[in-house]
């Protein structure tokens, strides 16, 4: 909502074409999916496992300087790996059609302190169904930030800057803490709620695991090598961390991309619901490389409108996507990861403070009535 | 402490290594077929049969614990990136030396998997697998005279007990549309110039379809024989009801390929319970495909009601047998066969 309604030139016929247009690009894909797909997604998992199996094999030897940097090198790939192209999307039910009890949605679990049922939770069913829309998205800032205009001030926000970088660096446990709505959920009432207490417990079997197997487990399986294997697992996780955090930012909080008061959403429509994602969503461009790291997130857009398609589909489904924003002259937020990063830093720092009081005309305040 | 229990120690240490995966995730990308893994196999070898059947080599996995023969085997192919199961007779004897089976398939029109493994399937490829089952296997102490009444792939499980099995007399009625559509046909004939088989050798579109009720003109004392049946559902229902007007129904045994779908009621709202999805579903669609078109992830396996590969737990609610028309009702433990069975009103499986 940080302008002019973007979407006000359409009419409500020309939305719901639209969102027939988009269900056919998907019925294309889903048409065609088939061995070429499984086979790539066995491929990925096989070759991340191995990845993995090898550096973490190297970081025995940790204690000398080049297996140190190899092994950390190959670790950091093997988890982004896990948490990007593998687990997010798995989770999303993106291989769930291959009816592998080994590879979906219910069965999974990935290298990350969020239990997969509470993180498919928050983020499947809120996340994805109630993109950007204010006091419902928590993705929006993730309850400690204001990414928009919109949201309220407080003096909390003054620190922003150092809580998303603190968020960055611990990220999965950010979003472990998000997923268990610990924000709200810290009230004296609803600490003792049983169900939030279970879910509590899942949350602190999980980082036990984790910690004791990156932590503990493998450093005392070098031996000589235990301090550099903790300082290399650890090292590990802040770049996964950091890379996760850098790829999230760049899918909602850019220069660009529109957020939705909760009452626009009432009785919204298939093609509305596209109109918001299309809007609220913004995509990264880059090198094939690039896009794999980024588990195909850096097709946000492409995501948001079809969450479980399997991911290798989004780069050719992005053609098609692009072409249907210019033919309902619609902005597509896209660019290059340091622009987008630094976009989407630059707007933490800037709404750290509160809104400057005078507006300037085109900072008029209007709802977007998608 | 016993070598099992510092085996289960040493794997809990394995665990913690690979948390969240477990070590068999690691293991299977080396060695799929190990003992200890979930029991798959490996197709070694395709060779056609006839022009729409072929025979899959198989080498199972370490956790392989044989056949009996006439039984069958749920196998687990990958067909279009989709995993299927279904239900084969192992074809191959159970004295095989170098411990592979076989299954024989025939195409059947629109079969997904059958086209599949008779016209696709390379050797190499890894399959999921079940251990074998099945009732339809000859008594310890063999019967001194023996009838098998088959037709079309209905020959395999047959074909199987054969290869087994020396046995002092046995007549074999088959019935096959052509000469150049019966499976194992040189294989029968080798057993007939052993003279360890009479053959009778019916081809349908030349000396039309068999006649149960006239069996006695083909097999003079068809009625002292324990039979062993098994073909099309016309062919075994006719069978079935003229042994039982001859009062020895109990010598007859058969194996059936297809469900008889007798019954369509009202459908009703199926919530899988385990997934959360709801699903409006008819009073003629299996509820087995109805958690699949979902995209819940459902055990299975014959899909015909027999192999019970498909049982699920019913939570809530009534489903409707197919075959039967029965209706089974939800009670702590009731377990029902999605393959065979529908919505009769709302109902929730634990899926």
């Amino acid at each position: 909502m940080t302008a002019i309604d973007p979407t006000a030139h359409l009419t409500a016929e020309q939305i719901e074409e639209l969102g027939r247009e988009l269900d056919a690009i998907r019925d294309e894909v889903i048409a065609s999916r088939g061995e070429k797909d499984a086979a790539y997604i066995r491929k990925v998992i096989s070759a991340q496992r191995k990845l993995e199996l090898v550096s973490r094999g190297i970081l025995l030897f940790s204690i000398f300087p080049p297996a140190w940097i190899v092994g950390t090198a190959g670790l950091s790939v093997a988890k982004i790996m896990d948490n990007m192209e593998i687990g997010h999307n798995i989770l999303h039910g993106q291989w769930d059609w291959m009816r592998d009890p080994k590879i979906h949605s219910t069965t999974w679990d990935w290298d990350h302190v969020s239990p997969a049922d509470q993180w498919k939770h928050s983020h499947n069913e809120l996340h994805h169904k109630y993109t950007n829309v204010i006091g419902k998205d928590n993705d929006l800032g993730y309850g400690i930030m204001r990414v928009d205009e919109d949201q309220k001030w407080h003096p909390i926000h003054l620190g922003q800057p150092l809580w998303n970088f603190i968020n960055a660096c611990f990220f999965e446990y950010g979003i472990a803490a998000y997923d268990l709505e610990l924000g709200k959920n810290l009230h004296k009432r609803r600490r003792k709620n049983p169900e939030f207490r279970a879910r509590a417990k899942a949350v602190g079997r999980k980082i036990r695991k984790q910690v004791l197997k990156d932590y503990v487990i493998h450093p005392l399986l070098s031996g000589p090598s235990f301090l550099t294997t903790l300082a290399a697992t650890f090292t590990a996780n802040i770049i996964r961390n950091l890379w996760s955090h850098s790829v999230i930012m760049c899918g909602h909080f850019p220069e660009g991309v529109q957020v939705f008061e909760r009452r626009s959403i009432k009785g919204e429509t298939r093609g509305q619901w596209y109109l918001r994602q299309m809007m609220g969503s913004a995509n990264i461009s880059g090198s094939k490389a690039m896009h794999f790291m980024t588990g195909n997130l850096s097709h946000q857009i492409e995501h948001h409108l079809f969450p479980d398609l399997p991911s290798n589909r989004y780069a050719e489904v992005a053609v098609k996507v692009r072409a249907l924003f210019e033919k309902y002259e619609l902005d597509y937020v896209t660019g290059p990861l340091p622009k987008q990063v630094f976009s989407a830093w630059h707007k933490v720092f800037r709404l750290s403070l509160p809104n400057k009081k005078v507006k300037t005309p085109d900072r008029e305040r209007e709802l977007v009535a998608a | 402490m016993t070598s099992t229990a510092l085996r289960s120690r040493a794997w809990q240490l394995l665990e913690m290594v690979t948390t969240p995966l477990l070590p068999s995730d690691y293991l299977d990308l080396f060695s799929p077929l190990r003992a200890g893994a979930d029991l798959r196999g490996r197709i070694e070898a395709v060779h056609a049969e006839t022009p729409d059947a072929a025979t899959i080599v198989i080498r199972p996995g370490k956790g392989w614990r044989g056949h009996v023969a006439g039984q069958y085997v749920r196998i687990g192919v990958d067909v279009d990136g989709v995993r299927l199961w279904r239900a084969y007779s192992v074809t191959s004897p159970t004295n095989r030396q170098d411990g592979r089976i076989t299954i024989t398939v025939k195409a059947i029109p629109d079969g997904k998997v059958s086209n599949h493994l008779v016209r696709h399937a390379k050797p190499g490829t890894v399959i999921q697998l079940d251990q074998a089952t099945g009732e339809f296997v000859l008594p310890k102490t063999k019967p001194a005279k023996v009838l098998y009444l088959t037709a079309g792939s209905g020959i395999t499980p047959v074909m199987g007990m054969l290869r087994d099995a020396q046995l002092e007399d046995v007549v074999m009625v088959h019935s096959a549309p052509r000469k150049q559509d019966v499976i194992f046909r040189n294989d029968l004939h080798d057993l007939v110039a052993d003279k360890s088989l009479r053959l009778v050798e019916l081809h349908t579109d030349t000396d039309g379809m068999l006649d149960v009720a006239r069996l006695h003109e083909l097999v003079p004392d068809w009625a002292e024989r324990e039979t062993w049946a098994c073909g099309p559902t016309g062919m075994l229902d006719a069978a079935e009801a003229h042994w039982a007007a001859n009062g020895i129904a109990e010598r007859l045994h058969t194996e059936r390929f297809r469900p008889t779908i007798v019954v369509a009621g009202d459908g009703g709202e199926v919530t899988f319970g385990t997934t959360g999805k709801t699903v409006d579903a008819d009073g003629a669609t299996p509820l087995l495909d109805v958690g699949e078109a979902a995209g819940v992830l459902m055990p299975s396996g014959c899909r015909m009601g027999i192999c019970f590969g498909c049982s699920t737990p019913l939570k809530a609610g009534a489903v409707r047998d197919l075959r039967t028309g029965e209706i089974t009702e939800a009670e702590p433990g009731v377990l029902v066969q999605t393959c065979v069975s529908a919505a009769a009103g709302p109902c929730e499986l634990e899926r």
